[in-house]
């Protein structure tokens, strides 16, 4: 695909260097067609960013202009000791953990189901992946009600069998209800993922081992899961980028509690940032976000993934 | 069929446990709130429409679904168009600090967009956006490019050079072989990003929920919370309302569902 295109590799055309006229109209067609883009993205996402970064260092409300009173690192170490934040932290963990060992295995073999010749399979998928498409809002929203404590659809299925639940309403369970209900919502995506990956893996491999005589289990084992090794990796990666910000859901379903149980470091940022015009904390908050996304992409790019980044395998998904 | 029939009793389990809130929805929707207790999971009897015709009577919907539609297909040609044109000289041409600004726009990925909230709501503040659709717009747009730009450039590069020589030598200056060849010629990619951003759009809530306080400027994510606050104890009527708000993102999904899979696979791989 390369090869049709002049990458910064190929030498400068003769044609570039012919006159210098057509040298500047390039130079004002490029410059015409790259600074619409570059203006908005430089004033919407760079400053801001560099903003929030600045204002970390300051006592600010928001408000008249730039930050004045300045503040060093507080607001770093006074987030470093809140509980809040600890307990921002350790819902974190959880639901990485969640996520990477339920969520995600989960929604592989799903994906390794539907790419079995069943019939209607497509409708299968079809009806799976749906929920992703709905919003953050209306999914909280429905499983707001569906989990209500009193009257919900939950509890009534469950009061068959005597396992009613506080679901949303109780420290202890809501952490296991907010994953609950994140699985509804993206199984499906790392699923077609997955998918995606799968069908990007020569069929032949698989009979091949098949014919070898290996045991269904162990095909999937020695050979289909080493080969969908860069597909899991990208999925693992999207999902903990996801959960470090983590914010609507939580919002709509409990916002971030009961007594903070299940407040997120996008919802403490939140509350501190609007509820209480604290913008320089809270853009402490914001920093840190960004830096531990940040330090895991930079980790894992480096380490986990490096193998893949230049591999064939990374193909998939281009089949446009 | 025999041997495939395990493997469907899995996918019908996974497929309840999608469907079965969606269904109790859509049901309860047609019940009273009193019918929902103390029938859950059967029919409604009697069937109540009056929970949906009232949704659809009240303005409030239909100006929400007006509002999130004119975001979406607004943030979608701004971020299409921009990215398309950006994407264009990152393909095709040579210029000194190409890669460099390419990567900028790729660093973007990594940005996630709660970090930039707090500025965003400062500076549309002093630009007197809050309240603006535009404010949210070009917001959502700006946001959009890395993924966009990066998605067009790799088909940008796909298509031959001969067809841009070609162009040339019949007179075709960079401007029309962009707009009449190239963005012809690419069509399937355009429809793709395009499908990606007005998902996007339809479904933020984080931006628009801090940009819009007058109820008049709402998206439907920020009506379907504040209907949940204000109805909190009629249950039925907040399905119906749901399932309403839903529809046109279903609606949506069924006539595009392979360019939303196709590029979110591709996304997902190539961020």
């Amino acid at each position: 695909m390369t090869t049709l295109t002049r990458g910064p590799e190929a030498p400068a055309r003769p044609a570039l260097r012919r006159a210098d006229p057509r040298r500047r109209r390039i130079r004002v067609t490029v410059a015409l067609f790259v600074l619409p883009a570059l203006v908005l993205f430089l004033l919407l996402v760079v400053a801001p960013i560099v903003v929030a970064f600045y204002a970390s260092a300051f006592k600010w409300n928001g408000f008249g202009g730039l930050p004045t009173n300045f503040v060093g690192l507080d607001n770093f170490t006074r987030l470093l000791g809140s509980d809040l934040f600890h307990q921002d932290l350790r819902n974190l963990v959880l639901l990485v953990v969640f996520s990477l060992v339920v969520q995600l295995p989960f929604s592989l073999a799903v994906a390794m189901l539907l790419n079995q010749r069943i019939r209607g399979r497509a409708v299968y998928r079809l009806v799976f992946f749906a929920p992703y498409v709905l919003s953050e809002v209306i999914t909280g929203v429905l499983f707001s009600l569906i989990l209500s404590p009193g009257s919900g659809l939950a509890n009534h299925l469950l009061g068959f069998v005597g396992l009613e639940s506080s679901w949303l309403s109780a420290p202890d369970t809501v952490m296991y209800s907010l994953f609950l209900v994140m699985t509804w919502k993206y199984f499906g995506f790392h699923m077609m993922i997955y998918l995606a990956g799968r069908q990007g893996i020569p069929n032949e491999l698989i009979e091949a081992a098949q014919i070898d005589g290996g045991t269904s289990w162990k095909v999937f084992r020695h050979v289909t899961l080493p080969l969908l090794g860069p597909t899991i990796r990208i999925s693992v990666f999207l999902s903990v980028i996801y959960t470090i910000q983590l914010f609507d859901l939580v919002w709509i379903l409990t916002e971030g509690g009961p007594s903070h149980a299940s407040e997120t470091m996008a919802v403490t940022m939140m509350e501190f940032g609007f509820g209480r015009n604290q913008v320089g904390y809270a853009s402490a908050i914001s920093v840190v976000m960004f830096v531990l996304s940040f330090i895991f992409a930079l980790f894992y790019q480096r380490f986990v993934m490096r193998r893949d980044l230049e591999g064939a395998s990374t193909r998939m998904g281009d089949h446009r | 069929m025999r041997r495939t029939l395990p493997l469907h009793a899995i996918a019908w389990i996974v497929g309840a446990f999608i469907l079965v809130p969606v269904l109790y929805a859509v049901l309860g929707g047609f019940k009273s709130t009193g019918q929902l207790s103390t029938n859950p999971f059967g029919l409604p009897d009697p069937w109540q429409t009056g929970n949906y015709t009232e949704v659809l009577g009240a303005g409030s919907f239909w100006r929400q679904l007006w509002n999130s539609t004119f975001i979406a297909v607004t943030t979608t040609v701004i971020v299409v168009l921009l990215s398309a044109m950006a994407a264009f000289v990152f393909a095709r041409f040579a210029f000194r600090g190409r890669e460099v600004l390419f990567t900028v726009f790729t660093m973007g990925l990594m940005f996630p967009f709660a970090v930039a909230i707090l500025p965003i709501f400062v500076l549309l503040r002093t630009l007197g956006l809050l309240d603006n659709p535009l404010g949210v717009i070009l917001t959502q747009a700006a946001f959009g490019l890395p993924l966009t730009i990066i998605i067009l450039r790799g088909f940008f590069r796909g298509i031959p050079g001969e067809v841009e020589e070609a162009a040339i030598i019949d007179g075709c200056s960079p401007f029309g072989f962009f707009w009449r060849i190239l963005l012809p010629m690419a069509r399937p990619a355009l429809a793709t990003v395009s499908v990606l951003a007005i998902v996007g759009s339809w479904n933020n809530f984080m931006l628009p929920v801090v940009v819009f306080s007058d109820e008049l400027s709402w998206t439907l994510p920020l009506g379907v919370q504040q209907f949940q606050g204000q109805y909190a104890s009629d249950t039925a009527r907040i399905l119906a309302y749901l399932v309403l708000a839903m529809l046109p993102a279903l609606g949506f999904y069924a006539l595009a569902e392979r360019h939303l899979v196709g590029g979110l696979t591709a996304g997902a791989t190539k961020g």
